[in-house]
């Protein structure tokens, strides 16, 4: 039963107060037609006995308070999905996007909620598999595994697309051939960058395993709200009912919460923090929580959402609550990206919390645990010594404080910093570690087991240089 | 039973009209797909909901039904080794049911009703018993003892008393003549409410510390048994494996874990690594000790406010029991954030950041469950030990939720994000925690680790402290500038934080340490300490006295197991002959 209604009583923002409605359920999908003919898209957003509250995807311009018809389909929002998305770009809403695809629709093998569901605790499975991304600062340090979501914290300026376009391009589980399938979705972003995304999928040939869900910078804000739902769903039929990886990336997280704090602010509630809503936190939760690998179930979903940080500021809400859900964080650091070290990373400020799992014995290889402590232990003591120096001038370091000078410079230049298409496999990475750690006296390595250290590096062979 | 229908729906907040006869807090089902959801707030006869369930598709007109019982759970045999959602619903049995996905309208009891346990009458037709009293015992686990009682605020004289026998929970196990003279029928379990408190005979100070393995914590930081915890910090700064470490080796009889609106593969963590880790004192794997409550942060956000009432009551049922449970509840931040989102919905004027104007008051509730107290019905003692995560936004201590904490826990540790990053793990900050419980618990250390154990331990605090202000010093003016007794300091110190505080979480050995371990550890740091500042009062370099071979072997004392202790006890010999050549050295050249 489809019912009209022409009783439109306020447009304010995104949001239309309709009245007089009967049987509408909450999260109803609507349907606006404007005296042009025109047809713009809605969900119900709060529901009483008379008055229904729907949020406009496309925003409101153009829509009036007398000639807008507005109907009430009876579902909820979902997306049509079948095989055939692979290779192809959609708008926020699941349509072809011109210019970067004019073909026609797809015909949907079946539609889905765009929500979806919550993952059972108790189906899920530990993300335990290493992804070789090829940069030694993820690999060697902050390890990704199949299923983890591990956002990119950026700033403006800095090279996160570069970095996860290398990342959805070297991606790879060490021992299976097959690389990864990537569902892409843009929120708020130029053309200019996500042609660089297009023309890098197109380039490697990853378009063909590919599915892009734009929403530019220049299309209605409120349609990135279902921007992402979008492309996760695709990404669950993809993962779950084909059997495929998939990584999904968002990009940029930052304007999806910014077009969300606009309908919280058009709703007048109270807001939180910076003027987010208070529910921000569980908001993020529905969508990030969507990623990971179900017992029984051959796929896996993998998330990497880029946000970028207003003022590189860490504490700000959205990379704060970002970093309370996901399981870690990239940080790019602008002081890195001045020096000309590509990727940027923040090694000491990012974090894979799943890396334990993924790492060892049979996964990448017996020391990596030990020699990742190790390397950050120095590489933290080697910043300090750097912060004396500053004050003291080298030259009155201690020849300890020397030798952890050398080291930090030494592991930014040629641990951290690599090419934009070097891509180096785990016991390149893990020899390179070693490498850098005998500049440092052998009685230094504290973090190491004992036995490991006798292997890795025989007390006979003699403290390295300098 | 009273009936209305919906008026309006707004998120998770439902208003039902027609609900004159309701009461606060009253479980209802709303619509006929049976969402759980509870009353709280009451206007003429408008009730608002929270449902504990996606309210996508509901319409005005639905209708609702009121039970006239609190939220309540299950409590009786089948809790232990159970995982939970936040309203008491078993995710395994959710999964046979519904498949990988949480879908609406499951309804699905707590307890197993099938299921047959071996029941052992203890008491005795003609005794009369009050609340709490044992009636009988079920052996769980192969650790877990569950003992059947009388449910609060019932007594009477036990007229009949079922035998021995393998039976389900609702079998009858026993009858009472309650005072109006009538029979009442005890079946193995019963019903609370989640929020309210159960009754005790008498509550008293923690005298035990809850020995956790954690250097940090048991030496520097106690929490007494009974006693209530916060861990505030970043994210990143480590809660989660601070709360699974506690989880996984403190010295309680049952771990109740509340994953309140976090990380789901967080749970499935847990729950595939505790059916694997030993015990340290039982030898049995750990998840024969547990109840896991998991209201990942995707899941319904009002059944994630009721997520740690239904842990806490769990915890309190089985310390009525007479066991040690400890609680970890990671986090409370998103209880928090939950009172927030309904409290908005409900138009509430806010308080501090957006939070209810009575947060302060359901935080300071929630903590006062806890406690070592005298068990009613019979001498029995128990204890309930709450550990509390917290995620300030942006780390910021000044958050609402972190200060309504502080106000009533006793012990504080602080995780600093510093401290993370340079991977001191667990990244407790020594400067700024503190243990309210060192002055109870000395008497316990004294018996357990000697006198000597608790000025040794002030000591190392204060040279951690006094590292604090020299390395001030030093980094205007070189540590070279600083006197050899002040050089000395900062060596200890050192040690103390890299050889003693910091302890990896994943090492098969440092994991745990037992607290005779942590004593030697520390004894060898503070021995050398004393040794090298008699060293250099006799004018021995402490350059030279810095580079000496003992470092390293001080630096491999955590890994040294737990069997081979004399290990640790002979490098106080080595550190003496070490010295003593060197100074012998000095002395000839």
């Amino acid at each position: 039963m489809i019912r009209e209604y022409t009783t439109t009583v306020e447009i304010s923002g995104p949001l239309m107060l309709v009245d007089g409605v009967e049987g509408v359920a909450y999260e109803e999908l609507v349907e606006i037609e404007l005296p042009d003919g025109e047809i713009r898209h809605g969900k119900v957003l709060e529901i009483d006995s008379r008055m229904a509250l729907v949020q406009l995807f496309e925003g409101s311009s153009g829509t009036g308070i007398a000639e807008s018809k507005v109907r009430f389909l009876g579902k909820q929002v979902e997306l049509g999905v079948s095989e055939e998305m692979l290779g192809r770009v959609f708008d926020g809403q699941g349509r072809p996007r011109a210019p970067f695809d004019t073909a026609p629709p797809i015909v949907p093998e079946k539609m889905k909620n765009i929500n979806g569901a919550p993952i059972n605790p108790y189906a899920r499975d530990y993300p335990a598999e290493f992804i070789q991304t090829g940069f030694s600062s993820i690999d060697g340090i902050n390890t990704l595994v199949r299923g983890q979501k591990l956002p990119v914290f950026s700033g403006s300026g800095l090279p996160h697309s570069a970095v996860a376009a290398q990342i959805a391009r070297q991606a790879r589980v060490v021992g299976e051939g097959e690389s990864f399938a990537v569902v892409f979705a843009a929120m708020g972003i130029t053309f200019e960058e996500a042609d660089y995304f297009i023309r890098d999928f197109r380039k490697t040939g990853a378009m063909d395993r590919a599915v892009v869900f734009m929403n530019l910078a220049s299309d209605p804000a409120i349609e990135r709200i279902s921007t992402p739902r979008m492309a996760l769903t695709a990404a669950e039929y993809l993962a779950y009912e084909k059997d495929m990886h998939i990584l999904v990336i968002l990009t940029d997280m930052t304007n999806y919460c910014d077009a969300l704090r606009e309908i919280s602010a058009a709703r007048k509630e109270v807001p939180g923090r910076r003027g987010y809503p208070g529910y921000l936190y569980t908001d993020l939760s529905s969508i990030y929580e969507r990623a990971g690998r179900i017992k029984g179930r051959k796929g896996s979903i993998t998330q990497i959402p880029i946000l970028t940080m207003p003022e590189d500021d860490k504490t700000h809400p959205i990379p704060d609550l970002t970093g309370y859900i996901t399981e870690g964080q990239l940080i790019l650091n602008r002081e890195l990206h001045k020096k000309g070290i590509y990727p940027p990373m923040d090694v000491m400020e990012s974090l894979s919390r799943l890396k334990d799992k993924g790492i060892g014995k049979g996964k990448t290889r017996e020391d990596h645990a030990d020699l990742f402590n190790q390397l950050m232990a120095a590489y933290s003591a080697g910043k300090d010594s750097r912060e004396l120096a500053v004050i003291l001038g080298a030259a009155a370091l201690s020849p300890l404080d020397q030798k952890y000078l050398k080291f930090a410079e030494e592991y930014e230049n040629r641990y951290i910093s690599q090419g934009e298409h070097e891509n180096r496999n785990i016991e390149e990475t893990l020899d390179l570690g070693w490498e850098l750690l005998k500049l440092l006296p052998r009685d230094e390595m504290k973090r190491i087991d004992p036995a490991r250290l006798d292997k890795y590096w025989p007390v006979s062979e003699e403290d390295g240089p300098g | 039973m009273t009936r209305g229908t919906i008026d309006k729906i707004a998120g998770p907040l439902v208003v039902a009209d027609g609900m004159k006869d309701a009461r606060m807090y009253d479980l209802v089902y709303v619509s006929d797909y049976k969402l759980i959801g509870e009353i709280i707030e009451l206007k003429g006869e408008k009730a608002s909901i929270q449902v504990y369930e996606e309210t996508g598709g509901l319409k005005p007109g639905d209708p609702v039904e009121a039970t006239g019982k609190p939220l309540s759970v299950e409590l009786g045999p089948g809790l232990v080794t159970a995982i939970y959602d936040g309203i008491q619903r078993p995710l395994d049995e959710i999964r046979k049911e519904a498949g990988d996905w949480i879908t609406r309208g499951i309804g699905i009891r707590g307890l197993d009703h099938a299921k047959e346990w071996d029941f052992i009458p203890v008491a005795a037709v003609g005794l009369n018993v009050t609340g709490g009293e044992v009636l009988g015992e079920v052996p769980e686990t192969n650790i877990i003892t569950h003992r059947i009682m009388v449910p609060p605020e019932v007594s009477g004289e036990i007229v009949w008393m079922s035998e021995a026998g393998k039976f389900n929970i609702d079998t009858i196990i026993a009858k009472l003549k309650i005072s109006d003279g009538s029979i009442l029928e005890l079946p193995m379990y019963h019903n609370w409410p989640v929020r309210k408190p159960r009754p005790i005979a008498e509550k008293k100070a923690p005298e035990e510390p809850l020995i956790t393995g954690q250097r940090v914590i048991d030496a520097f930081f106690p929490l007494g048994k009974g006693g209530t915890a916060c861990v505030p910090g970043p994210f990143g700064s480590g809660k989660t494996v601070i709360q699974h470490q506690l989880a996984k080796w403190a010295d309680a009889e049952m771990v109740i874990y509340v994953g309140c609106g976090e990380r789901g593969n967080e749970m499935t963590d847990v729950l595939q690594e505790f059916p694997e880790l030993e015990d340290p004192k039982s030898g049995e794997p750990l998840i024969n000790r547990t109840v896991l409550v998991a209201n990942t942060s995707n899941m319904p956000v009002a059944a994630r406010e009721a997520s740690v009432y239904t842990g806490i009551t769990i915890g309190e049922y089985f310390r009525d029991m007479g066991y040690s449970v400890a609680l970890m509840a990671d986090s409370t931040s998103r209880w928090a954030e939950a009172m927030r989102e309904m409290s908005g919905r409900l138009e509430e004027m806010p308080g501090e950041e957006g939070y209810p104007a009575y947060l302060g008051t359901r935080i300071a509730e929630f903590y006062e469950r806890a406690g070592n107290v005298k068990c009613r019905g019979g001498d029995r003692n128990g204890a309930l030990t709450v550990v509390g995560a917290v995620s300030p936004a942006g780390g910021d201590l000044s958050d609402p939720v972190v200060q309504a904490t502080l106000r009533v826990v006793k012990v504080f540790w602080s995780l600093q994000a510093k401290l993370a990053y340079a991977r001191h793990f667990p990244a407790i900050g020594w400067l700024d925690s503190y243990s309210l419980y060192t002055d109870n618990l000395k008497e316990y250390y004294d018996k357990a680790l000697g006198p000597e154990w608790v000025p040794m331990v002030k000591e190392a605090i204060s040279l951690l402290q006094r590292e604090a202000n020299l390395l001030e010093i030093a980094r205007l003016v070189g540590a070279e500038s600083l006197s050899p007794e002040d050089q000395l300091i900062l060596f200890t110190a050192r040690s103390l934080r890299e050889d003693f505080l910091h302890q990896n979480a994943f090492h098969e050995v440092d994991t745990y340490t037992s607290i005779v371990k942590q004593k030697l550890m520390m004894e060898v740091i503070m021995h050398t300490n004393a040794e090298m500042r008699k060293a250099i009062r006799g004018s021995v370099s402490p350059g030279d006295l810095f580079e000496l071979p003992l470092k390293e072997e001080i630096a491999r004392m955590s890994y040294i197991p737990e069997d081979h202790l004399d290990d640790i006890e002979a490098i106080k010999e080595h550190v003496n002959s070490q010295i003593n050549d060197l100074i012998e050295k000095e002395q000839t050249a």
